[in-house]
């Protein structure tokens, strides 16, 4: 029997009409560099895809340079998932954005239905100008919560429109408004592939260019020697204390096999895997807004490895 | 050539001339209804006196129906109430679990061996007590072949162990919500949402592209439209891509088929301006049978399912408020487009707070682009208030209310959605028609049995299954409710100047019946035969259909 596939690793974009969903997609494409990115968005409306992105397309399918490709899935999710479980190649990883409306932890939900995929994360996008007043809206108001609620990272986008003190009250109510997700701030969803969907976070993200038109971010590779219990690790690193956006790396175990571990801002994921143990022990950390603590990280590990 | 046709009694619903013995028809169209001398008057003239001892009425009109209740008639019928198949066959309601499991397993018998699907569909467990329907109960049927039962609300499946297997869905570490698990880690069997249930439609012949209307299911439709008296359906809620209209223009188009479709086109998979352009384009390929280019919008869900949009103070046993399925601004932008264009808008809205949003969006929209006479419709409508209704008048909107739906989910909107008070108020079409709201009834058949009479039979006299009235004040006469299955159904449409009553000019749409329904009278209302219908002139008998 042949090996099982390979897991397809699933971001569902949420948030509000108008937040940037489309834009960030659109900026991820552009940062794919031979990652094949799937998307699935809800309707092609207009111009779901960057004109000059797109290689041809037709009712149903945009195919993307690169190997991308964007489909919509109108009502039925799980027949697009279904057929792009069957390209092949396979995508590295889907992108699902998400209606206004819609509730994005039951599209990620829904993903896991098929043994194939695996939820990576949910990143909920606000306008930062109006996401306040959304939030407050009779009709809008429990939606937007709980979209606000369900998200790992929240992008707090557009805040080149908000004046300081204006911006600084939207921050302080979207933490009082979210149950511990990370908030990144951007102007237009510029942020960093890696930073968001964890490919290509083996190399420190200094090495990625561009920095001028992304969130600031900082990275730092966490040692973790001696074996350690992965579970307890990645919720102590997905504790709000640290405000990692992300963690990504290998550890060994108490019973010395090899897990594979990561953090999408407060979600924590630890998968037992075949890395070697030579490779284990490294964990890449990333945070936005500012210094990462890395002495409370590092005494941290020293704590669960003793 | 004209056709004179004598009856024993013409309720033409045209209150210049209510009550007729003769109608005349030229050309599929009603020359005029009257006197034999008055019609005579036209000139050249046959009588045919094969109505001679029946009672014509308008042609019915559904104006919340869906053709895919035709297709439901592929799989075996699993409900608890009795119900006639296009065929005319009256399918036994199944009291027990096992009673279904034996109606399967005839089901089995009948087909060759092998592994192909058993479907079954209208399972409604709330008739059978706490039990739930499991995947080992449906194993009992068959092992072999995958089985699966979709309930009357159509968001739920009950399959077997072979349809999980199939699915893809056998395996421990599922974490959903709408697949609920045993003890043993594993799906239990039944499947909730559309997400959970699209998995495993395909493998028991209950996929949604089979079950949304092809041209055979489109034909059964065609049939109990005509048993039932209905001459003009609506198709409410149709995705219409390309080779569904095809398939609509071939079947609609040919000489027998007896019912003239109304298709909305729902918004679903395209932005709102789209949506406008598309039913733009779609009106321009209207048909004599075949009407295209109104536009469906869903506001909110269902009540019973607890997904429709609540005010305050939200659901009687404490259930979340319900979800949206479309935004604001979409329905603001699609109003906008339509009133523009001039294209018919109905919104499903069940819970009022849905409703709200409606009355808020759509007013900003007419206020921008303000169409005299749009008739855009309230669709279901069911927990609409008295000062809502005065504003449904004030916006000049419409209101298609869901009668039937006391009859089968009643007791549970009393006991359980929303409580006695509201539950009694639930679709008021007395307040409805008070305030001056034009009103039509509906079966949103396959969730309930398509039957016009049925349906008034329901405001007439608001029971409940354990027979409890719901809302004495609700209630409207026999007189009401049918100018509600025929006039006010076709005001909605925009098609009261073609259809719904028997006067000069109008097409010959006639539903043909064996007995009067003011005779037969409020209680008896439902049980109304019918022996045929005419449609633009052409004789339709049930007995040959």
């Amino acid at each position: 029997m042949a090996d099982a596939p390979a897991p397809i690793p699933v971001t569902v974009i949420g948030g509000y009409l108008g937040a940037g969903k489309t834009t960030l997609v659109n900026s991820l494409l552009r940062q794919a560099d031979g990652l094949r990115l799937a998307v699935l968005v809800n309707e092609f409306g207009e111009l779901p895809i960057d004109a000059d992105l797109i290689e041809s397309r037709d009712e149903n399918v945009i195919n993307i340079a690169g190997g991308c490709v964007c489909c919509s899935y109108g009502s039925d999710l799980i027949e697009a998932l279904k057929t792009l479980e069957t390209l092949d190649p396979a995508p590295d990883h889907l992108l699902i954005e998400a209606s206004g409306v819609a509730l994005p932890d039951a599209i990620a939900q829904s993903t896991t239905l098929i043994a194939r995929y695996t939820v990576d994360g949910i990143v909920v996008l606000v306008d930062a100008e109006s996401v306040r007043g959304h939030g407050s809206d009779k009709y809008l108001a429990d939606t937007i919560a709980h979209q606000l609620e369900v998200a790992d990272i929240i992008l707090l986008n557009k805040t080149d429109l908000l004046a300081s003190d204006l911006l600084g009250q939207t921050r302080e109510w979207l933490h009082a408004n979210c149950a511990g997700a990370r908030i990144v701030e951007t102007e237009k969803a510029n942020v960093r592939l890696p930073t968001l969907l964890g490919a290509r976070l083996e190399a420190p993200l200094s090495d990625v260019g561009h920095n001028h038109v992304h969130a600031q971010h900082e990275s730092f590779v966490l040692s973790v020697e001696g074996p350690v219990d992965p579970h307890t690790l990645t919720k102590r690193l997905s504790d709000a204390s640290f405000d990692l956006i992300r963690t990504k790396g290998f550890v060994t175990g108490m019973d010395g096999c090899s897990y594979a571990v990561q953090t999408v801002g407060r979600r924590a994921s630890v998968v037992a895997t075949s890395q070697s143990a030579r490779d284990t022990g490294r964990i890449v950390c990333i945070r936005s807004g500012g210094p990462i603590d890395r002495s409370a990280l590092e005494a941290m590990a020293s704590e669960l490895t003793d | 050539m004209t056709v004179i046709y004598p009856a024993r009694r013409i309720i033409t619903m045209n209150p210049s001339n209510p009550d007729a013995r003769h109608v005349a028809v030229r050309d599929g169209r009603i020359i005029g209804a009257g006197s034999l001398e008055d019609l005579a008057g036209w000139g050249d003239h046959t009588i045919d006196d094969r109505f001679a001892d029946k009672v014509l009425m308008p042609g019915l009109v559904e104006g919340h129906s869906h053709a895919h209740e035709g297709s439901c008639w592929r799989a075996v019928y699993c409900g608890y109430f009795d119900r006639m198949d296009p065929n005319g066959t009256v399918w036994p309601g199944l009291d027990s679990f096992d009673a279904i499991f034996d109606r399967l397993r005839e089901q089995d018998a009948a087909m060759e061996p092998g592994d192909d699907p058993i479907s079954g569909w209208s399972l409604d467990p709330i008739y059978y007590g706490d039990a739930r329907m499991s995947r080992a109960d449906l194993d009992g049927v068959s092992t072999v072949r995958p089985i699966g039962i979709r309930h009357a609300s159509g968001h739920i499946m009950n399959v077997n162990t072979k349809a999980l297997e199939l699915a893809g869905l056998l395996r421990e570490g599922i974490n959903h919500p709408g697949v609920p698990l045993g003890d043993d880690g594993l799906p239990t069997g039944e499947l909730k949402g559309p997400d959970a249930m699209e998995l495993a439609a395909s493998h028991v012949g209950l996929d949604r592209k089979v079950m949304s209307a092809d041209a055979w299911g489109l034909r059964q439709f065609g049939r109990l439209c005509v048993r039932q008296g209905v001459t003009t359906a609506t198709d409410l809620a149709n995705p219409l891509p390309p080779e569904a209209v095809d398939m609509m223009l071939e079947v609609t188009g040919a000489s027998d088929f007896p019912v003239c479709m109304v298709s909305l086109r729902r918004f679903q998979g395209v932005t709102p301006k789209e949506l406008v352009e598309r039913c733009v384009e779609l009106r321009a390929m209207s048909t004599e049978r075949l009407r295209l280019g109104r536009v469906k919008i869903h506001a909110d869900g269902s009540i019973q399912g607890f997904t429709a949009r609540l005010r305050w103070p939200g659901y009687y046993n404490g259930a979340p408020n319900g979800l949206w399925y479309a935004t604001p601004e979409q329905m603001q932008e699609i109003y906008e487009g339509a009133l523009e264009h001039d294209l018919l808008v109905h919104t499903h809205t069940n819970g009022d707070e849905a409703i709200e949003m409606m009355l808020d969006t759509f007013e900003r929209a007419v206020h921008k682009v303000p169409r005299p006479d749009h008739r855009y419709t309230l669709q279901h409508c069911q927990l609409a208030d008295t000062a809502q209704f005065r504003r449904m008048k004030k916006l000049g909107l419409c209101v298609n209310l869901f009668a039937n739906h006391h009859f089968y989910w009643g007791d549970q909107h009393y006991e359980k959605t929303v409580g006695p008070e509201r539950a009694n108020r639930m679709n008021a079409c007395a307040t409805a028609l008070r305030e001056g709201v034009p009103l039509a009834i509906h079966s949103d058949a396959p969730v309930t049995p398509l039957g016009p009479f049925f349906t008034a039979w329901c405001a007439v006299n608001r029971l409940t299954p354990s027979g409890r009235t719901l809302g004495e004040a609700e209630k409207i006469s026999v007189a009401e409710a049918l100018h509600t299955i025929t006039l006010g159904a076709a005001y909605t449409l925009k098609m009261d100047d073609e259809v719904g009553s028997i006067e000069t000019g109008k097409r010959a749409d006639f539903a043909v019946l064996e007995d009067d329904p003011y005779e037969i009278g409020a209680a008896n209302l439902k049980d109304v035969r019918v022996w045929g219908t005419v449609q633009a002139g052409r004789v339709f008998a049930v007995e040959d259909i």
